[in-house]
């Protein structure tokens, strides 16, 4: 067994840890850190619960080693809501009722969120593309896209 | 799910990283994307004592024309490929592939490399590569070798690379006039493996004629399958709607799959046919636009 240092950046803020090699990153954040937004799912890199975004890209915290953090910045669900103001998507999501359990949420939210910092104003199908690695089994998509279409024109202003 | 406990190193140059894998021969695994290799491991389906992650080292991920082919670095992310308008405009095949890979987040960090190195026959990459005739660069202690995709895919989850060995470049040759290529896939649902897959590269010749044919099927046996008889068949045929299906009927007779949820291998036999003909019919009419 192995043990590593390193420096974590979630939602702006620095973390130090000291972590096993197996460790996965969304063990990290919910364990160690106490971020328990990041939901972990089906722990088969099927579901996308545990979604969260490295430098910027989404990916799954359930596939991705702590360790392999080192040095990056992650960004989460909690990461979201900026000085008490909900991001658009947030707001999508409640107004247009994009959930219901709410637990695939932290990750569609996620996807969605880097979704529209490259395509400010995307089609039904580019949503629906973006979110297919995101499984919901109780809303359904449909609100979901209404959801991220909402937010994608609030963003846009 | 936690994986058995192993160590882990992150070389920061490729001599560094074969290093390693030199050092503990056997017991160290390349993590390259690691889309399949921490599911395996989490699953405890597969063991390590040492994984390099090589995702430090640079200059592992590119994708350019040089030299008469199309070379893409060992790393280059799924992602990076499906976003290609190289890849796009001259080698659609492989744009076509990319797609299907798994879904769009994991398409995020999974490689080209780890897809054939992982040497999975659901895999959706060999396929193409077999049809493409592609070669892969593997870099070890002594250095480069080139070896033929024909040769790479030697049984179940095993290739020719040697455990000091890391998959560092595809090398595509670059397509002639009148080319065009197709991968079709029939997935119960994003993410699935493919219950059946077809790759299918053509090159017309001035006659309209078939001058040469690639085509690859995937989960079609224990390894990537490439269908020699029916590439054989199609050599110097028109490629009407008859010699289409005629090709496609040899290339379901190489399909050797097993029955698991996804269909029994009658059923398989009959997609590995049903979507030759389709990326044949895609490849041809790709070849006759370019």
């Amino acid at each position: 067994m192995s043990t590593h240092r390193i420096k974590v950046t979630v939602n702006g803020a620095a973390h130090d840890a000291e972590v096993e090699s197996r460790l996965l990153l969304v063990h990290l954040l919910r364990e160690n850190l106490r971020l328990t937004g990041t939901h972990i799912g089906c722990d088969t890199t099927h579901c996308g619960a545990c979604t969260v975004l490295l430098d910027g890209t989404p990916v799954k915290s359930c596939t991705v080693l702590a360790v392999q953090a080192d040095g990056r910045e992650v960004m989460t669900v909690e990461g979201l809501e900026k000085d008490g103001k909900l991001d658009p998507i947030q707001e999508g999501f409640w107004e247009e009722h994009g959930l219901q359990c709410g637990y695939c949420t932290p990750g569609m939210m996620m996807t969605s969120f880097a979704l529209l910092k490259t395509n400010a104003n995307p089609s039904e199908g580019d949503i629906r593309q973006a979110i297919s690695g995101n499984l919901c089994r109780c809303t359904g998509y449909v609100n979901i896209v209404k959801s991220v279409q909402s937010a994608a024109a609030k963003a846009r202003g | 799910m936690i994986p058995a406990s192993f160590d882990y190193h992150a070389p920061k140059t490729l001599a560094e990283a074969i290093g390693l894998l030199s050092k503990y021969p056997g017991d160290a695994k390349v993590l390259s994307g690691g889309q399949s290799l921490l599911p395996l491991l989490k699953l405890r389906l597969g063991s390590a004592g040492h994984l390099v992650d090589i995702n430090r080292v640079p200059g592992l991920e590119y994708i350019k024309e040089e030299g008469g082919f199309l070379k893409i670095g060992g790393r280059t992310r799924e992602s990076a490929l499906e976003r290609s308008d190289l890849v796009k405009a001259r080698y659609p095949i492989l744009t076509d592939t990319a797609a299907v890979i798994a879904d769009p987040i994991v398409r995020n960090l999974a490689t080209v490399g780890g897809n054939l190195a992982h040497g999975d026959p659901a895999n959706d990459h060999p396929a193409t590569m077999l049809a493409l005739r592609a070669q892969v660069v593997a870099t070890g202690p002594k250095g480069e070798r080139v070896i033929p995709i024909g040769e790479f895919f030697t049984d179940l989850f095993t290739t020719a690379l040697a455990p000091d060995e890391i998959l560092t470049e595809i090398r595509i040759p670059a397509p002639q006039p009148r080319t065009g290529g197709a991968y079709v896939k029939l997935e119960r649902k994003v993410g699935d493996f493919a219950t059946a897959g077809a790759a299918a590269q053509v090159t017309l010749g001035k006659g309209g004629e078939i001058a040469r044919a690639g085509i690859g099927l995937t989960n079609a046996g224990l390894t990537p399958v490439q269908a020699d008889a029916a590439e054989k068949f199609l050599q110097g045929k028109r490629p009407d709607a008859a010699t289409i299906a005629e090709a496609a009927r040899l290339a379901a007779q190489s399909a050797d799959p097993s029955a698991d949820r996804r269909g029994s291998v009658e059923y398989k036999v009959e997609m590995a046919r049903v979507l030759t003909a389709r990326a044949l019919k895609k490849a041809v009419a790709r070849a006759e636009g370019a």
